[in-house]
């Protein structure tokens, strides 16, 4: 994958499957301690310590339809090539939190890539899900919590035409005004 | 503070799409699935999943359902994108690219006409 954007995707849908039913996703650049810090956070179903332990090994997966995974594995291996690192906090029945920091000017980091089409995907892709995104430079933040919409859309779906323009205006500004 | 515009707009988007919705027959829904486990997203599906989106806003479809799905198990054609129609069968497209995607969405789900040549045999 060459966009650390596409990583948050597969992460996200590694929580959807784990039954989650509130993601929060936060990408914080913060260029005085030259950090970017990626952070996901679900309420699903969570893993055991033992899975925990094995999961950064691309051999050990939940998943039925092929026996290897490497979505954490990828990531992991990209952080610690930035001078990062990936950590994986999770309790069955609770949920997980994935934290994964890179050194910001490594010159092995991958971009970012297209933040406000990843959060889109996953607003609408996947509507059942309760999202809220966090996205940070240095002291601005753009913050939203999916609650509120959906409650003003009562039922309209998010695949409306009208509803897709207004949903990605409203992140594209806000995530350039925090990026300016 | 602009979400409180927002918030007003939200409002009136949504009277809107009631008053059309009460117009509107009740043909059903068009489904629309994109798969979007780990080797669909290295493959492109967000990109695909995009034109989808854009295809829907630049012309005004209503009706329709966008969801993702996690892997469907047939890595070697991804992105892989399914369309159900209302009362028709589930067809799956492999290799779906963007431009394939609007293909699609101008044949299959518009005018109702199967693209055969992006089939995946189940």
């Amino acid at each position: 994958m060459r966009e650390l954007c596409l990583h948050i995707l597969d992460l996200a849908a590694n929580s959807v499957i784990a039954g989650a039913d509130r993601i929060s996703i936060s990408i914080d650049e913060n260029l005085k301690d030259d950090a970017l810090t990626i952070e996901i956070v679900d309420n699903g179903k969570g893993m055991s310590p033992e899975l925990v332990k094995n999961i950064t090994d691309p051999f050990v997966t939940s998943r039925t339809e092929r026996k290897v995974g490497l979505g954490i594995p990828l990531l992991k291996f990209a952080a610690e090539a930035c001078e990062g690192w990936l950590t994986i906090k999770s309790e069955i029945g609770k949920g997980t939190h994935v934290t994964v920091r890179f050194q910001h000017s490594h010159i092995d980091r991958m971009p970012l890539g297209n933040i406000p089409d990843t959060l889109l995907t996953l607003l609408i892709g996947t509507p059942q899900i309760n999202w809220v995104f966090s996205v940070k430079k240095n002291d601005k933040e753009f913050f939203f919590d999916d609650t509120e919409l959906k409650k003003e859309l009562d039922g309209i779906s998010l695949t409306e035409p009208e509803v897709i323009r207004f949903i990605r205006s409203f992140i594209d500004e806000g995530i350039r005004e925090v990026q300016n | 503070m602009p979400v409180i515009k927002s918030l007003d707009d939200l409002k009136r988007i949504r009277e809107e799409a009631l008053k059309k919705q009460a117009l509107k027959s009740t043909s059903g829904k068009t489904e629309i699935i994109v798969g979007m486990g780990t080797v669909g997203i290295a493959a492109g599906a967000r990109e695909t999943l995009k034109a989808i989106l854009d295809f829907v806003d630049h012309n005004n479809l209503e009706n329709i359902i966008i969801r993702q799905t996690g892997n469907i198990g047939i890595d070697s054609f991804e992105p892989v994108v399914q369309v159900i129609l209302p009362n028709a069968e589930k067809v799956t497209y492999g290799r779906v690219t963007p431009e394939i995607a609007k293909i699609i969405m101008e044949e299959h789900v518009v005018k109702g006409n199967v693209c055969t040549d992006y089939i995946v045999e189940g």
